[in-house]
């Protein structure tokens, strides 16, 4: 990946300003580099990482769930263990599946901060790190997934997993009606970010 | 009195979500890989739990206006501060000097 | 290195258990509005370094951690949705108590 800047500088501030919070973490990273915590091309090498992280990771995981019970079995265990059987380094953070069922819808947040499997998923929406997000989800739920176009029934319960300690949660939805013949990629393809925080279903329109 | 902390927010009233999906600017991205260089090294001089703590101890209304990796920042500058990784004046220093390169050249 | 002893957990999935009222100034995982309120335990899961001394620059003792199940109407007096509806946070041991049988 090309891109990176040598030395960290303003580079979307056409008009010469800046914050001081845009300075101070460009100090921060000068003075790291500088006593020696670390190097530049371990920030390079960091920067890259970091981009590499997309929710199409998560979106492999969930198809492959969906195509092979005993996968999604392992993965109800540990999602760890399932990434590693497809070749994906999510690190040693614990990350735990909650799957949706006929009568049970499941939504993430962190109240507290804003965690996320960042590894599995890459970042998290900004919404998700809002003020509005962050409080009013585990109270309302089901008046915030409305908001997100997207109506409980009644006989299906809601659970909100509010993440605050060591681990962190991947929803897995179900599979949509009228799917099966799609293949595993075709499949990975409809399940959205969203879909993994549980403020949106899979959708799959017929050609 | 049982005193609710201002990042504690989980049931507190608030408008609707802001769904809009606002990419991060090049300078979040290098806040990212900074601090989870440091937070993912057993052997940093600052863990994801003191990152947490700085983040919490900001003044609340420091805590609302700023974003998100600005307040990684700021608590990330305050930790390694405490830690002694370098002084509140290295830090000054730095800034200032860093301040001057940028309205000399421009933006990068 | 330490013999590090063997970690027994003092609860086990299905038991209800009661989040402590208990209101620290510093760092803390238990968030405010779970605070005295009852539930299940539903995981146990651990040990893990107790992050709120990791916050201060400490190793941590390695404390369980378990996923507790709330009803929302538990929660929330006004609550407005299925009385099946419920919310799960994951609370270190020191932040309950055992709580009563329903």
């Amino acid at each position: 990946m090309s891109g990176h800047h040598p030395h960290p500088g303003p580079p979307d501030s056409e008009d010469g300003s800046w914050t001081r919070e845009q300075l101070m973490a460009a100090a921060v990273e000068a003075l790291l580099v500088r006593k020696r915590v670390f190097t530049p091309a371990d920030v390079a090498g960091a920067l890259d990482y970091w981009a590499s992280r997309t929710p199409a990771d998560g979106a492999r995981l969930i198809a492959r769930c969906w195509t092979d019970d005993a996968f999604a079995a392992r993965v109800m265990d540990s999602v760890n263990a399932g990434a590693v059987e497809l070749g994906l380094d999510i690190g040693h953070t614990r990350v735990v599946a909650v799957a949706n069922t006929p009568k049970i819808h499941n939504v993430l947040v962190c109240t507290l901060c804003s965690c996320y499997p960042i590894r599995l998923l890459g970042d998290s929406p900004g919404w998700y790190k809002s003020r509005a997000y962050r409080s009013r989800v585990v109270r309302e739920p089901r008046a915030v997934l409305s908001e997100f176009g997207l109506d409980i029934p009644d006989d299906v319960d809601v659970r909100v997993h509010d993440s605050t300690a060591d681990l962190r949660y991947i929803v897995v939805p179900m599979q949509p009606t009228g799917t099966e013949h799609l293949t595993e990629q075709e499949l990975a393809g409809l399940v959205t970010r969203d879909c993994m925080i549980g403020t949106a279903l899979p959708r799959y329109i017929p050609a | 009195m049982d005193s609710r902390r201002h990042h504690d927010m989980g049931g507190l009233d608030a408008g609707p979500i802001d769904q809009h999906e606002v990419a991060d600017e090049p300078w979040h991205k290098r806040v990212k890989a900074v601090v989870q260089l440091l937070v993912r090294n057993p052997d940093s001089p600052m863990n994801v739990d003191e990152l947490r703590r700085g983040i919490e101890d900001l003044p609340p209304e420091d805590y609302d206006r700023l974003g998100y990796y600005e307040r990684w920042t700021r608590s990330t500058a305050a930790i390694l501060t405490e830690k002694g990784v370098f002084s509140e004046a290295e830090l000054d220093a730095e800034m200032a000097e860093i301040e001057q390169r940028w309205q000399r050249n421009g933006p990068s | 290195m330490a013999k590090e002893w063997p970690i027994v957990n003092r609860y086990r999935v299905g038991d209800p258990v009661t989040v402590r009222a208990h209101f620290p100034s510093g760092h803390a995982r238990a968030p405010f509005y779970t605070r005295g309120h009852s539930g299940e335990v539903v995981r146990v899961t651990g040990p893990f370094r107790n992050a709120e001394e990791r916050a201060y620059g400490r190793t941590g003792a390695r404390v369980p951690l378990y996923r507790v199940q709330i009803r929302q109407r538990d929660l929330w007096p006004d609550y407005v949705g299925s009385s099946g509806d419920t919310l799960v946070v994951d609370l270190y041991e020191h932040w309950l108590e055992p709580g009563d049988r329903r």
